[in-house]
């Protein structure tokens, strides 16, 4: 029997490009979410060195050459891009893939356009950092790929208000520079 | 006005759910007393002053926390996670203490 | 009239833009006002009240008079000051509150009627009728007294909000601001400067004087170069910090396109900032003020500040032969400079006997100005000395009342400020919002020198609080003259008005009254005489109304009080603080894996919370969404049907006391449930009320997977967390929502378990999917979750799958329905479906309902504690006074009725007395061919069988209903278990 059809959140939404600012869909990682189980926190955080990671402190990420943990809450984090082995028993995982719309919003004045959506100081925003916030009146994790670059999750159900207002901002970012 | 969150730091107020006095956090024990659930549900202080309240980081981290504040100056005094407050009240469901195996096949 | 040789417009860019259809031309740098006085244009508008006609009297944004209204159309924005408003090419103003035109306005004769609407004159004369008060009086009102107005059309214009962070804010650059701006930046402080102006400088752009040697424009751009360069600062022209909030958080308005011909179409008009700093200066300098003589509103009287600040700034002489009145030695400098520029200058009155002897213009000392002529444009002023009377013919007049620090976002928390002898004005108070300081003429120092060394001080105090250390940064040389001022706010003798509120059509006259009426206190005297309610917030008439209460009153001014200032320091336009919310824009719009896929089908979406769910999928020749919805529902009871359900909430549980966690929010047990179950669940609030219900799947041991209703999605995950952090934070609990991981749809009917089988590998296996049983399946390829759940009472499925397969999985399991002679279902179908079942959702558990009320008091266990549970046993909330929940038939089938509903006894009158419950849920039942309704009511169980009156006011219904049970449909429940 032919396999389902897959669709990815941002299919048909993204890129956009607005002047030298760009917005595009970061798709096929594997996402899961991982919130220590009682007393496994030690054990744990051996088992994610040994994906090269570790466990995040509140509002960092770390970040691996092909994967990356970051801080998404309470007592929770998100392993991306890795399978999360040897973590079954010391910490509660969900598979959260296809939860999330993500996306890559690059160029000068990239946290110009955050500034307009998000209300943190996301000027000195750079690798290993992370932040849960919220973009416009969306829940949303932040990390930064690089300095001035940010990686964006909000819900899946989402994608097309979060790309219509990161879209507006970025317009009006790029129509000021233009003067 | 600002919050500051004790695991994400100083968060403008728009991430926070308000719920309302600290009280709510102290459950009376089972069995207490028809007064005693009566103070918890609708007996609230109104002072001019200093109060106490829950918070809930709903965009952010998902903490509850307890913030201490003016109610005339708007001062945020002090914040903390509700999680770590101690047992501050009779608190907690029923069988308090460490989880008894309950039933057959249960890993502990 | 321009002035050769003077200010700082660019004269080689000529602008032409219209006032009231008129051509004109003005400069690049021009203000609106700038322009129209240099073009010899000095009536701007016609007053509130008495349609008196106005001119210019300010320089800056707290002009009261020269309102107009800028752009056509849908992008007109009305009530823009002239004084701030830059001209651009193509600029198209119009005056406002006139009729048939700013010349000749009819409702002039309102001036002539000025003895009949005095102070508190609403109160007095529109009591009765009481009738016409909304029919006649108000909308006759409005449309003699007020401003400018909206088009009434949408405007499509962007608009924007913004957040900043910095770690000193300073509000104005004048001489102060810049000096403390200087200062910080310097040390590396991370600094905003914010200034109104199109052009920082404040004063200094407006005066001769020279700073550090050159002149003080010259000095501000040399500053201006140093700041603009430091990557640590950030420059925010044309942007007024409208309030001060806590947590050191400051709202600013920002005109971004406002000022442009072609504005690009994506450049937002306005940016409504919301900065955030951990210290502020407030460096906002200071207004001169009026003195309140006879006829002082003409046309030609300005502030002799501003008569200033349009000769150097602008280069533009307000008048021909122009006189200056006033208390105090800034005064003479007005003359004194348009002497300088060659300016006529008629006299100097100063109201003070020892007033300071002038070289190059006549003064009068000991005198007063006690009356005015010129309709339409000052024309004579008549002075009063104890020697006599004179009549100076002028065509300006300018005057100085003093300068009120402009301290108004330092009362923004509530603080009061100090009354200064020295300056006859209040000035603030130190710790009056906290972590703002001000500094300058904003905290009373009224000198340049003292301005530049206090801005200079700010700076070191907020950077040792930052603990930074201050870099040394020279004071330049400056003014340093003393102005002496002797106080004086009236002028009482002459005949004829004086005017305090020009905005507002308030003269000292109304104030007496209001005394005179006993409305003595500052605040009374405020809303009786609308004193300081007018757009510019009384910062031209606050203080001299106050003084002339304080005299009305026997009182000193400090005594007296001042009134309460409020953000926003200027008017703030809606669409930019709501920039963002326009639209779809007012909440996120959240759709389902299936949107594309039932849009394509035609199916109208509607909003379920944020979500988009398909209400019905018509087809071809169905005229009704009844029909649809008939169809639908057949499509399950009789063969299969397919719905999407993904936007239940679904909350991942997991832990070694995950069960026990359940068994705490659940009011009956979840940990008795095996691995590979379903069960349904009532959760309740802590007050006994059920907050919401579902299934809740056992996946491993310590692993559940539970569901909420989609209202309650949101309110549940944080109702968990409170009870997990607040109540047992030592569990092993972790819970994480995962909704938007899984697509989920129902696949329900008699044919159910054919269409499902028809996409596996092999049929499945029935002892692994009993009623009630969940597990893992592979279908076309790919891992999913099975659950034998059922909300409408046939044989059922949900399937769920992570989203990327939810369109694919659609699409398929509808083709296959379809050819199985089933289909789509929407929300409507779904609602019969689960009313002709009885089952209830948040209509019927809408907040007020008990486990008791709906029947499920049986599922409260009695073996353990819940939430909710004590508080749900308290007497009152069960037994026959309550309202049950109950099934209705109408007793002739056709008859329908709406949800709201009120229920009575058959013989009793439909009146709220005998009010004996109401109507939840309404549907007509394809299945049972009748309407049917779920309603509460009281002591309803014991009552089956009974014949109640349905009444709605509303709808005019009146029909007689059989109470029944509310299971309508296959009440023994086996087709589900089928």
């Amino acid at each position: 029997m032919i396999r389902l059809i897959e669709k990815t959140p941002c299919e048909a939404l993204l890129p956009v490009t607005c002047g030298a600012l760009t917005l595009r869909e970061i798709v096929g990682d594997r996402v899961t979410s991982v919130a220590p189980l009682k007393g496994q926190g030690a054990k744990l955080a051996t088992a994610l060195k040994k994906l090269g990671l570790g466990w995040p402190a509140p509002n960092t990420a770390i970040a691996s050459a092909t994967a990356a943990i970051l801080w998404t809450g309470r007592d929770q984090a998100f392993l991306i891009g890795a399978d999360p082995e040897g973590l079954d028993g010391l910490a509660a995982l969900t598979d959260q893939s296809d939860g999330w719309a993500r996306m890559r919003l690059e160029g000068p004045g990239a946290a110009d356009v955050l500034a307009r959506l998000v209300p943190l100081d996301l000027r000195g925003f750079a690798p290993g950092q992370a932040a849960r916030s919220q973009l416009g009146h969306m829940m949303a994790i932040l990390t930064a790929p690089e300095k001035g670059s940010f990686d964006i999750m909000v819900f899946r159900s989402m994608a097309e208000t979060a790309v219509h207002e990161i879209h507006h901002a970025m317009k009006a970012v790029s129509a000021r520079a233009a003067l | 006005m600002r919050i500051t969150c004790p695991l994400c730091g100083d968060r403008d107020r728009r991430e926070f759910y308000y719920y309302g006095d600290a009280v709510y956090a102290d459950r009376p024990a089972e069995g207490a007393a028809p007064e005693a659930w009566d103070a918890y549900l609708h007996l609230r202080d109104n002072p001019a002053g200093e109060t106490r309240d829950l918070w809930y980081h709903e965009m952010g981290c998902s903490a509850w926390i307890e913030v201490t504040r003016n109610t005339v100056t708007h001062a945020v005094l002090a914040t903390r996670l509700l999680a770590e407050r101690g047992q501050t009240g009779e608190g907690g469901p029923s069988g308090e203490g460490e989880p008894k195996p309950r039933r057959k096949g249960k890993p502990e | 009239m321009r002035i050769a040789g003077r200010g700082l417009v660019d004269r080689g860019t000529t602008v032409g833009f219209r006032f009231d259809g008129r051509e004109y031309t003005g400069f690049q740098g021009d203000t609106l006002a700038s322009a129209l006085l240099a073009g010899g244009n000095r009536l701007f508008g016609r007053s509130f009240k008495y349609h008196r006609p106005r001119g210019v009297m300010t320089a800056g944004s707290e002009e009261p008079n020269a309102l107009v209204t800028v752009g056509q159309g849908a992008r007109a924005v009305p009530n823009v000051r002239a004084t701030t408003q830059e001209i651009f090419q193509g600029l198209m103003a119009q005056s406002q509150n006139r009729w048939p035109s700013l010349g000749f306005d009819a409702m002039e004769v309102n001036d002539l009627l000025a003895p009949f609407f005095s102070a508190g004159f609403y109160y007095k004369t529109f009591m009765w009728p009481r009738a016409f008060w909304e029919k006649l009086y108000e909308p006759l009102i409005r449309r003699a007294a007020g401003l400018g107005a909206l088009s009434g059309r949408h405007n499509d214009e962007p608009y924007e909000k913004a957040f900043a962070f910095c770690d000193l804010l300073v509000i104005g650059a004048g001489p102060a601001g810049l000096m403390a701006a200087l200062t910080a930046a310097r040390a590396g402080a991370e600094v905003i400067l914010a200034d109104e102006d199109a052009r920082m400088g404040g004063r200094l752009l407006a005066e001769t004087e020279e700073v550090g040697g050159k002149p003080g424009h010259a000095w501000v751009a040399e500053v201006l170069d140093e700041l603009g360069a430091l990557p640590n600062v950030r420059l925010m022209v044309r942007t007024t910090v409208t309030g001060a909030y806590d947590g050191g958080t400051f709202g600013a308005l920002e005109r971004v396109g406002l000022h442009l011909a072609n504005a690009p179409a994506d450049l937002p008009r306005e940016c409504f900032w919301r900065i955030v700093a951990r210290r502020a200066i407030l460096a906002s300098g200071a207004h001169e003020r009026q003195i309140a003589f006879p006829l002082n509103d003409r046309p030609g009287i300005m502030t002799a500040g501003a008569v200033r600040a349009y000769l150097n700034r602008w280069g533009v002489a307000a008048g021909r032969r122009v006189a200056v009145f006033g208390n105090n030695d800034d005064a003479h400098r007005t003359a004194r400079d348009l002497v300088a520029a060659g300016v006529e200058v008629a006299a100097l009155i100063d109201v003070r006997d020892d007033a300071p002897q002038p070289a190059g213009y006549r003064l009068i000392a000991g005198g007063q100005v006690t009356g005015t002529r010129g309709r339409l444009g000052l024309r004579e002023i008549t002075v009063t000395t104890p020697s006599g009377e004179e009549k100076i013919e002028v065509d300006c007049l300018a005057v100085s009342g003093g300068w009120n620090p402009a301290l108004h976002l330092a009362c923004h928390m509530n603080g009061r400020p100090a009354w200064d002898e020295g300056i006859a004005a209040f000035v603030p108070k130190p710790g009056m919002v906290p972590g703002l300081t001000a500094c300058g003429a904003a905290a009373g120092v009224m000198t340049t020198a003292g301005a530049l060394a206090d801005g200079r001080r700010a700076a070191e105090a907020a950077l040792s609080d930052l603990g930074r250390e201050a870099a040394a940064v020279d004071l330049p040389q400056a003014e340093n003259g003393g102005a002496r001022i002797r106080a004086f706010w009236e002028v009482t003798g002459g005949k004829g008005r004086a005017w305090l509120d020009f905005a507002n059509d308030v003269t000292t006259k109304d104030v007496r009254l209001a005394a005179q009426e006993n409305f003595r206190s500052v605040e009374h005297m405020k809303r009786y005489t609308t004193q300081g309610m007018a757009p510019d917030q009384g910062k031209n008439s606050n203080i001299a109304a106050l003084a002339v209460l304080a005299d009305a009153t026997g009182r000193a001014i400090p005594e007296t009080g001042t009134t309460t200032f409020r953000p926003p320091y200027v008017p703030v336009s809606i669409a930019a603080m709501g920039a963002g919310g326009q639209g779809a824009g007012f909440a996120p719009q959240r759709f389902i894996t299936s949107h594309r896929a039932s849009v394509e089908r035609g199916a109208p979406m509607i909003e379920a919370g944020l979500w988009y769910r398909p209400s019905y999928f018509p087809r071809p020749g169905e005229k009704t969404w009844r029909e649809a919805c008939d169809r639908e529902v057949m499509a399950v009871r009789q063969a299969v049907g397919v719905c999407d359900v993904s936007t239940l909430g679904k909350i991942d549980i997991q832990g070694r006391d995950a069960a026990r966690f359940l068994d705490f929010v659940y009011t009956n047990t979840f940990s008795s449930l095996p691995v590979g179950r379903v069960r349904y669940g009532l959760m309740l609030r802590e007050d006994g009320m059920v907050l919401d219900d579902g299934t809740t799947a056992r996946l491993g041991e310590t692993h559940f997977l539970m569901t909420t209703t989609t209202a309650a999605a949101g309110l549940v995950m944080r109702h968990l967390e409170f009870v997990h952090q607040a109540h047992c934070p030592d569990w092993d609990v972790r819970m994480i929502s995962v909704t938007e991981q899984w697509a989920q749809f129902a696949i329900a009917g008699p044919r159910a378990r054919d269409l499902l089988n028809s996409m596996l590998l092999a049929p499945l296996d029935e002892g692994a999917f009993p009623f009630m049983g969940c597990g893992g399946i592979e279908i076309r390829g790919v891992s999913a979750r099975l659950f034998r759940i059922s909300f409408s009472g046939e044989a059922g499925y949900e399937i769920a799958v992570p989203a990327r397969f939810g369109e694919g999985l659609f699409r398929d399991l509808v083709a296959r329905a379809e050819s199985m002679g089933g289909a789509a279902y929407g929300m409507e179908a779904l609602n019969v479906l689960r009313i002709e079942k009885g089952f209830i959702t948040h209509a019927e558990i809408h907040g007020r309902t008990t486990a008791f009320d709906i029947g499920l008091q049986g599922m409260v266990s009695k073996k353990k504690d819940c939430i909710g549970k004590a508080a749900g046993e308290r007497p009152g909330l069960s037994g026959p006074e309550r309202e049950q929940l109950v099934g209705l038939r109408p007793v002739q089938p056709a008859k329908g009725f709406g949800a709201g509903a009120h229920l009575f006894e058959k013989d009793a009158k439909p009146v709220s007395a005998n009010d004996q419950g109401y109507v939840t849920s309404v549907c007509w039942s394809p299945t049972l061919k009748t309407h049917l309704g779920l309603a509460f009511l009281k002591n309803g169980r014991a009552r089956h069988g009974e014949v109640v009156r349905l009444v709605d006011h509303l709808r005019g219904t009146d029909i007689p209903c059989e109470v029944v049970n509310p299971v309508f449909f296959d009440p023994e429940g086996g087709r589900a278990r089928d």
